[in-house]
């Protein structure tokens, strides 16, 4: 088999991952594309493992390595997102712009509460 | 043309086919289940490649548990399971752009750059349990440990985040 099949194959399925992540609103989504580019990024891994022949293996131990982290990431980043969508109602990435860079500071001053402001039945909740 | 090397083809066209179907699916539980069908056939590439325990893996943490939590995320945030219109955003042209510029680079790159080589598969080193297990615990050990902290790490971290704001419970 030529090398630069499973390189295409890799690079191809990262172009799509980096698209995914681009162009999609919601947060689990974008975490798909995210897996995607790991899985592009294995591929590569393991072709050259297969093609070296390396003694120590690196590269498909690597590729573990790899599955292990996305693993602990997609753990965290899970976690992070249910929790953006408890305190906001919605996990739209284009709408999540409480860390934006205003130019205008004087913007800021209506919504120094941005969590009670989008959750008005919950307001009362820094009160107890 | 060799028997792997048609089933290679076969599996790249159903992952890469299932890969854009996930990126551009107006649904989102269908979004995760083709997620499925990519990872799969990329498990199945990993076959092909001699690579047979990396390939189990994949099987079992991302088909079996990423996607599963994936899935169970969407639950949780109440997506909404019937097809949406406003999955994506606007700009969808600049992001196919850069997709394509990032696809178009990398893959010159590496056709330009490996041109003749080829992998010969005949006598390839499986990498099965044992081969695997044995090289992990004698040549990667320190760098396997250090991964098991950050996964406890990243376990902690999770259940903290989850637990929610401080408050006495």
């Amino acid at each position: 088999m030529p090398l630069w099949w499973p390189l295409l194959l890799a690079s191809l399925l990262f172009g799509i991952g980096v698209y995914g992540v681009l162009v999609r609103r919601n947060a689990v989504l974008v975490l798909m594309g995210v897996e995607l580019m790991l899985n592009a990024v294995n591929i590569n891994l393991v072709a050259f493992d297969t093609h070296f022949r390396d003694v120590l293996h690196g590269g498909q131990t690597f590729a573990l390595f790899v599955i292990v982290i996305a693993a602990a990431e997609i753990g965290l980043a899970l976690a992070i997102v249910l929790m953006v969508f408890r305190t906001h109602g919605h996990i739209d990435v284009d709408r999540l712009r409480s860390l934006a860079d205003r130019d205008d500071p004087a913007e800021l001053s209506g919504r120094s509460d941005p969590i009670g402001a989008a959750h008005p039945d919950k307001s009362g909740e820094g009160v107890r | 043309m060799s028997v792997i090397e048609v089933l290679f083809l076969l599996l790249s066209l159903i992952a890469v086919g299932s890969a854009l179907l996930v990126v551009t699916t107006r649904n989102m539980i269908h979004a995760a289940l083709w997620l499925v069908v990519t990872l799969g056939s990329i498990a199945g590439i990993f076959l092909l490649l001699a690579a047979e325990f990396v390939a189990w893996v994949q099987v079992l943490i991302y088909v079996g548990a990423v996607v599963v939590l994936l899935l169970f995320a969407l639950m949780l945030t109440k997506a909404p399971t019937g097809p949406q219109p406003d999955l994506n955003v606007a700009r969808v042209v600049p992001a196919a752009l850069v997709g394509l510029l990032v696809t178009g680079l990398l893959g010159t790159t590496v056709v330009a750059g490996f041109s003749g080589v080829r992998i010969d598969l005949d006598n390839a080193v499986v990498g099965s349990a044992e081969t695997t297990g044995a090289t992990i615990f004698e040549k990667w050990v320190l760098p396997f440990e250090v991964l098991s902290v950050l996964l406890l790490a990243a376990l902690v971290g999770a259940i903290v985040l989850s637990r929610g704001r401080g408050e006495s419970r």
